[in-house]
Formats: structure tokens, C-alpha cells, sequence
């Protein structure tokens, strides 16, 4: 597209020839890409495939090894982001960069470079929102606000230094459906205002929806510029991945008995940052999957430690495992009742980051591989056997048993904890985040090792943010909002929407028909 | 009735000792650096202000040299552990260690030395009141500047750019960064405020409070303004408050043990570290207001952007 020199001059941005190398990998090569005044421009790419090192490079954030950025025409040498922003490109991180403690108008003039007063801020604030219909509310302190309500604070803050270019990284992760609508809604009119809009994800739908030009990456490379409303999910997947997705296959549920229940579950929140539970009850059967939506930050952490038994103030007789109140028991007491736990932090709670995989699968698999106590000799044999087990059957890419869990990608470790919990033969499985940022292949992987446990008779109850993941893989949804959760419903007879009303917290009003359990 | 004023007259000056060094410590604290080495800068400050005092014969001089010599060792330390990553508790520790050593080093020929004679204070008119005169307003001006500082940082971190700039940097470096803040920069100017705060203090204590040179004269009062910034939740007043209860149970202690009474001296000497401790934990017993008030990088490494 539009490769001749005379059409650059209206382009807005221009990547030419990028090319970024880190020790272990190449994260761009010669890369292109070009952006016109108010378009919305999709990059597409699985993890990894080099989208942030890409934005971080126009955004200042990485300095490339090759290749240029120009601006309106002009190369333009962005040392910092400060430099960006001063030349008009704002971003938006996957991972917001907010001060907890902090009130939205102080953030939002913290990140401002003028010698404003905070009350001008306000102003500006308030007047920016009302343009783009950002209910932001400037003297709430950030650790109050939701995740969508802190998305939209850090757009204000972008918008107020009137961008040229708003880059924006997998911005929709985290929003109910109808958040996304509202989104869309402020980035039409962005454009439609000149504003070029860069949109990172890996959301088909979503790029074919919004977008009229999409660059696709992968592997560090462009694999190719088109437009994706001309495009069909199956081909850009291609471009995407160089394959499609393998299909699951779901078979008929047959359930056995309860495995995991809450009755009357109810917490109260002990910090400012964290969610109150409020009477939840539900149930995982053996031999189905049981999954939970909803925006983070609605309890499921909570809730999750409740089951787990990180956090033992569950009151008595509300958590049971196989008809046992297990609700002051502690992780290890559940894990030898058969409930295994996969936390969505791989690195810190799934594995501590510089021990080996070996001594990781040890540290929740001690009975298999040490002797008697008092003692309790590590038997390093024994131990690496197991890794070594747990890397061939998962496909997991590592150097071997005596590999730091951190030197793995996220993919490679998110395998291989999944894999150490299933290789364990649960009766309970809890999943939070099953997938969270692991490529398109692992993902499908994973998920069809959820499935087969499933079908030798495991309870799974699985918990997370991605709608589509828990269409494929559930056999009943629950949605969890603003710590209480909401009555089950067949995936078969779940809508998109439904699920978005009730990740609202509207299931009382609409029917309840659909419920049981 | 006169010896109750007295006692509180007692309280406030060494309330003040406390008061100033824990303060420059909070804001120390509030970019994310602890420095442990606060009990080595005020021994080397108490030297340097003394020494200062004996050559030249000016108060002020020697409170300068204090400052001067805090922020110095903070200076140091701030290199090393804002540049060079080198851990906070250890190199704070290192500070402290070699801060007690250098100070008796350097104080050897001081022990003997007498300061000219110390001037007393008297705020016109006020110190005049019975009772309230004697018990507050007969003080050293410093005894004021600890309550000013106070004020003066609460304004600073509440109500200036610059001090939300600071709060933002202690609790998340990375993201200041990516705003485009100096954090280095400001870590160390917060770090060397820390160490002239805890050299007034230093210099005040050997210079009006004691005042005298004597190896290990600080004798844990570092460690003390350290504890109080964290048993106060980082709160300017708190630690006043604090600074001002520790002082005063040591006082009584003091009293109490000088009158004979029959309480082994060991357990008088304890009273003020426990009563402290006691209510600074039962008033800052909400782990939310902890939560909100800790800076969240405090003694973590920050690396800029790779």
C-alpha cells in the first residue's frame, strides 16, 4: 500500500525499516508501517510477535538499532517519551501507569508537562471528557476506581495534550462488552476529529469492526497490510499465526458429584484495593468445566484466595470440597484433598521466578518426590524425572528440569504450571486466567488439556476475562461483578450480550429463567 | 507545679531531637529510599557541629556543619544505592556502622572540650505567663523550627506539584519514569534532605541538648526516628506526636528513676520504647491507611528503563 514518495507527505506517521534486536531474540525486523491523518490503524500479532516493541519505539520508550519514524513527513529522532508526547503522540499501556494513591485530577497532572494548576486541570479535564463522553470523576483517588473507569482516565490524559497519534495497547482486555461499545464510540470521533488512532490486539472482531487498515506481525516480521472490514477471521488468523487455530472438540457433559461448593460465601474486603464478597454460591460438579466472567478486580481475587485457601477468613461451613467444609483449611490441606490451584501471576505465585522448574514442581509436589519426615530428603533424581515428565508431555521449550522458571516465555511456564497441576491428577482444578498472554498455539493447547481432564472426570472451575476462551471451553458460566456472582447459565443458551448485561451486575433484573444449579 | 513545667519543658526539647531527624527521614521514605544509616549521619553531624561550635563559637555555624556533614554521608549513600543498586538496608547499615566509628575517630580530641557558655531563650512576653511561659516558650528556636518543618512538609506533600511529584516517585518509580520524571535526581535530593535533617538534629543535640562530645552520644536516637516514621504511617503529625510521647516517657522515666521510686531502672528505661511503639501501633492499627500512606517502592531497586 501507498509505497510512493509523494503520497508520504500526507501520511501522519511513517515506520521505516525498524529493526530491533535483543539478545535472545529479534523482536522487529524491517518492520513498515504508515499511518494517514484520522485513521484507525490495527497491528495485529499474537504475544510476542513484536506489537510492543513496535509502539514502544514510536512512543520513545525503546530506541531501534535500524530505521527511522517520521512524523507528518519529517524523521524524527524520539529519545523519550516526554519527546513523544511533546511531538504529539500519546499512549495508552495495556498495564495502566497510575498512581494508586493519588486522585484522577493529580494523575492526570502529573502526566502533564505545562505549568498548569490543578484546578485548571480539573477544568480541562471535565471539559475533555464531556467532548468524548468519559464519565471520569477528577477528585476520586485512583485505587477506588475500576479497571474500565481507569481506562478511560488514562485517555483523558492522553487526549489533554492533543495527540496526534494515540497509540493504544490491547485497550478492550479488560472492558465489559458494552465498555468496548463506549470505547469505539470515543475513538470514532477521535478520528473523525484528524486524530490517528494506532490500535494494538489480537481480537479479530473487534479489528474487523473498527478498523480500516490493519499491518499484521509476526514473528517480528510484517506478514502483511490490509483491510481487515475486507477480511475474514480465518484469514487474518492466517496472517496472524500462519495457520488456524485447531478446533476443540466439546463433547456431552456427564457430571458426577459436587466437587468444589460455596454457600453463603461472604468476605469482607480488608483493604481499600480489594473487593467485598458477597453471598456467593455455586457449585462444580465432576466432569464439567465451570467458568467464571467478569472484569478483574470484581471480587475474583478474592474469591480465588477464598478457594484456594491463601486467605482463611471464609466463614465456617461455606467452602466444602467433596462434601468437606474446607473453609479454614490451608493450601496444602486442599491440595491433599485433591484441589489444585493455577494463579494467574505465572511468576511470584505460580512459580518463584528464580528457582528451577525442577525445584518448583517439588515445591507442590513434595510428597511424590521426598522421603520420610522429619527429615524429608530431596530426592534431586526423583524431582528432575518428574520436570523432565511434565516438559515432554506439555510440549513445554525449555532447557531442561534444572531451567530458572524465569528464563521460560510466558507461554512455555504457563504450560508447563497447568501441566505440573494436571500431571498431579486433580479432582479439582482452579484456573484463573488460563491463557493470559500465551500465544495462539499454547493457548489451544492448554485448553484442550482442560478438556480431556474434564472428560476423565476432574471438576474445573475456571476463571476468566476472556469471554471467547470460556464460550469454548465451559460447560456453564457464572459472571462475577462487584463481589457478587450471578446464577449459572448453560454456555449453550449464553449470549455475548447477556454475559455483558450481567458483567454489569444486571442479572437480577433481567430473567433469571435460564439459571439453575 | 514548677517541676511539672519543667518536665514538659524537658519533653518538647527532646521531643525535638527526635522530631526534626524523623522528619527528614519521612521524606527520605516518601521517594522510596530508607536509610538505616540515619544513627551514623547524626553521630557525624553531632561531631562536626560540635567541633564547628568549639572553633568558631557560633551556634549556627555548628548547625550548618551538622547539616552539611548529614547531607553529605546522604549523599554517599544515595549514589550507591539510587546509581549503583547497592541494597538500601545493607548500605544503610554500612552507613551506620561506619558513621558511629568516624565520628569517635574524628571526636578523640573533642571529649575534653567545652563549648562556650550556652545561651539561654525566652520568647518576650509569652515566657513571662506563669506556667505555660516556662513549660513552651522559654525553648531554643529549633525546639519551633521542628514544629514549622512539620507544617511546612504537610503543605509540601499535600499541597505542591512538587511534593505529589515526590509521593508519585516513592510509589511507583517505573511509572514517574515513563512520565519523564528524573527519579534518580529526585530520590537523591529527597535522600540528602533526609540526612541535613537528621545532621540538625545531630548537631542540636550536641550542641544545645547535651551539650557536650561523648563516643556513641546519639545512642539509638537514629534508630528511634527511624522506627517513628514507619509506627507513624508516614504522617507528618503523627511523627510529632510520636517524637513528642517518646521524649516525655523519657523524661518521667528520668523523674521518676531520681526520685527513688521503686521500680527496677531497667524496666523505667524500657517505658518509652514500649509505650511509643504501643500507641503509635493502636492509632495507626488501619492497614488501610498504612497501605495508602507507605510509599509502595520503599527499599526496592529501581532500575530506569532497559
Amino acid at each position: 500500500m501507498g509505497g510512493i514518495d509523494n503520497t508520504n507527505l500526507a501520511l501522519r506517521l511513517e515506520v521505516k525499516n525498524v529493526t530491533k534486536r535483543y539478545p535472545s531474540v529479534v523482536a522487529n525486523s524491517d518492520v513498515n508501517l504508515q499511518v494517514a491523518p484520522g485513521e484507525i490503524h490495527a497491528v495485529l500479532g499474537e504475544n510476542g510477535a513484536g506489537k510492543s516493541t513496535l509502539m514502544k519505539i514510536i512512543y520513545g520508550a525503546v530506541k531501534p538499532d535500524m530505521g527511522e519514524v517520521l512524523l507528518d513527513g519529517q524523521r524524527r529522532l524520539i529519545r523519550n517519551p516526554k519527546e513523544a508526547r511533546a511531538l504529539g503522540i500519546s499512549m495508552v499501556f495495556q498495564h495502566f501507569s497510575l498512581f494508586e494513591t493519588v486522585t484522577v485530577a493529580e494523575n492526570i497532572w502529573l502526566g502533564l508537562d505545562q505549568s498548569l494548576t490543578l484546578e485548571n486541570v480539573r477544568e480541562q479535564t471535565m471539559r475533555k471528557a464531556k467532548i468524548y463522553g468519559l464519565d471520569v470523576e477528577p477528585d476520586r483517588p485512583v485505587h477506588s476506581l475500576s479497571v474500565g473507569e481507569r481506562q478511560r482516565v488514562e485517555i483523558v490524559r492522553a487526549l489533554l495534550s492533543d495527540p496526534k497519534v494515540l497509540i493504544l495497547d490491547e485497550p478492550t482486555s479488560v472492558l465489559t462488552p458494552q465498555a468496548v461499545r463506549k470505547l469505539f464510540v470515543t475513538l470514532r470521533q477521535l478520528a473523525a476529529d484528524g486524530c490517528s488512532v494506532l490500535y494494538i490486539s489480537h481480537k479479530l472482531d473487534e479489528i474487523r469492526e473498527l478498523c480500516s487498515h490493519c499491518t499484521v506481525l509476526r514473528g517480528g516480521k510484517v506478514t502483511g497490510h490490509v483491510d481487515p472490514r475486507n477480511e475474514s477471521n480465518a484469514s487474518l488468523s492466517r496472517l496472524m499465526i500462519g495457520a488456524e487455530p485447531p478446533k476443540l472438540q466439546h463433547r456431552d457433559v456427564k457430571t458426577g458429584a459436587i466437587g468444589l461448593q460455596a454457600k453463603g460465601l461472604s468476605i469482607i474486603a480488608d483493604s481499600p484495593f480489594g473487593a467485598t464478597l458477597d453471598n456467593i454460591n455455586f457449585e462444580v460438579r465432576a466432569g464439567e468445566i465451570v467458568g467464571i466472567a467478569g472484569v478483574s478486580g470484581n471480587g475474583q481475587q478474592e474469591f480465588l484466595a477464598a478457594l484456594s485457601g491463601e486467605c482463611t477468613r471464609a466463614p465456617v461451613g461455606s467452602i466444602s470440597l467433596f462434601g468437606n467444609d474446607i473453609s479454614k483449611r490451608n493450601p496444602r490441606v486442599r491440595r491433599a484433598g485433591g484441589l489444585h490451584f493455577v494463579p494467574e501471576e505465572r511468576l511470584g505465585r505460580g512459580a518463584v521466578p528464580t528457582l528451577s522448574l525442577a525445584a518448583n514442581t517439588l515445591l507442590s509436589r513434595a510428597s511424590d518426590v521426598v522421603g520420610k519426615p522429619p527429615l524429608s530428603w530431596i530426592w534431586p533424581k526423583a524431582t528432575a524425572t518428574l520436570a523432565e515428565g511434565i516438559i515432554k508431555r506439555f510440549n513445554v521449550k525449555a532447557a531442561g528440569p534444572s531451567a530458572q522458571a524465569k528464563s521460560l516465555s510466558g507461554g512455555n511456564l504457563q504450560k508447563y504450571i497447568v501441566g505440573r497441576e494436571i500431571s498431579a491428577n486433580p479432582k479439582v482444578l482452579i484456573v484463573s486466567q488460563p491463557t493470559w498472554g500465551v500465544d495462539v498455539g499454547a493457548a489451544a493447547q492448554i485448553r484442550g488439556e482442560l478438556l480431556k481432564l474434564r472428560d476423565e472426570g476432574c471438576a474445573l472451575l475456571v476463571v476468566s476475562e476472556e469471554l471467547d476462551e470460556l464460550f469454548e471451553v465451559c460447560d456453564r458460566l457464572h459472571v462475577m461483578a462487584k463481589g457478587r456472582l450471578s446464577p449459572s447459565i448453560n454456555t449453550a443458551d449464553a449470549t455475548v450480550e447477556k454475559i455483558g448485561e450481567w458483567m454489569s451486575g444486571l442479572w437480577d433484573s433481567a430473567s433469571t429463567g435460564a439459571a439453575h444449579a | 507545679m514548677e517541676s511539672l513545667a519543667l518536665l514538659i519543658a524537658a519533653t518538647f526539647n527532646a521531643g525535638t531531637v527526635l522530631a526534626i531527624a524523623a522528619l527528614g527521614l519521612l521524606i527520605s521514605e516518601k521517594s522510596g529510599i530508607v536509610n538505616l544509616g540515619a544513627e551514623g549521619m547524626m553521630l557525624c553531624a553531632a561531631i562536626a557541629g560540635f567541633a564547628a561550635v568549639v572553633h568558631t563559637g557560633n551556634d549556627w555555624v555548628g548547625f550548618v556543619a551538622g547539616m552539611a556533614a548529614g547531607a553529605g554521608l546522604a549523599a554517599i549513600f544515595g549514589v550507591l544505592v539510587i546509581w549503583l543498586n547497592t541494597n538500601q538496608y545493607a548500605t544503610g547499615l554500612a552507613l551506620s556502622l561506619f558513621g558511629a566509628g568516624f565520628s569517635a575517630f574524628v571526636g578523640v580530641k573533642y571529649v575534653q572540650e567545652k563549648l562556650p557558655p550556652r545561651p539561654s531563650f525566652a520568647i518576650p512576653g509569652l515566657s513571662d505567663i506563669p506556667f505555660i511561659g516556662p513549660a513552651l516558650f522559654k525553648q531554643h528556636p529549633l525546639a519551633y523550627v521542628a514544629i514549622a518543618l512539620a507544617l511546612a512538609i504537610i503543605w509540601f506533600l499535600f499541597k505542591t506539584r512538587a511534593g505529589l511529584v515526590l509521593r508519585s516517585v516513592g510509589e511507583s518509580p517505573e511509572s514517574a519514569h515513563s512520565l519523564g520524571y528524573p527519579v534518580r535526581r529526585i530520590r537523591l535530593l529527597a535522600v540528602m534532605f533526609g540526612g541535613a535533617m537528621c545532621g540538625l538534629s545531630g548537631a542540636y543535640l550536641s550542641v544545645i541538648y547535651t551539650p557536650l562530645w561523648v563516643e556513641g552520644m546519639v545512642s539509638g536516637k537514629g534508630w528511634i526516628a527511624l522506627a517513628l516514621t514507619t509506627f507513624a504511617t508516614w504522617r507528618p503529625l503523627r511523627v510529632l506526636f510520636g517524637a513528642y510521647l517518646f521524649g516525655g516517657v523519657t523524661m518521667m522515666q528520668f523523674h521518676l528513676q531520681s526520685q527513688g521510686v521503686d521500680i527496677p531502672s531497667q524496666l523505667l528505661s524500657m517505658a518509652p520504647y514500649v509505650a511509643t511503639i504501643v500507641v503509635l501501633a493502636l492509632i495507626s492499627r488501619n492497614p488501610a491507611w498504612i497501605r495508602i500512606n507507605m510509599p509502595a517502592s520503599m527499599g526496592k531497586p529501581f532500575y530506569p528503563g532497559s
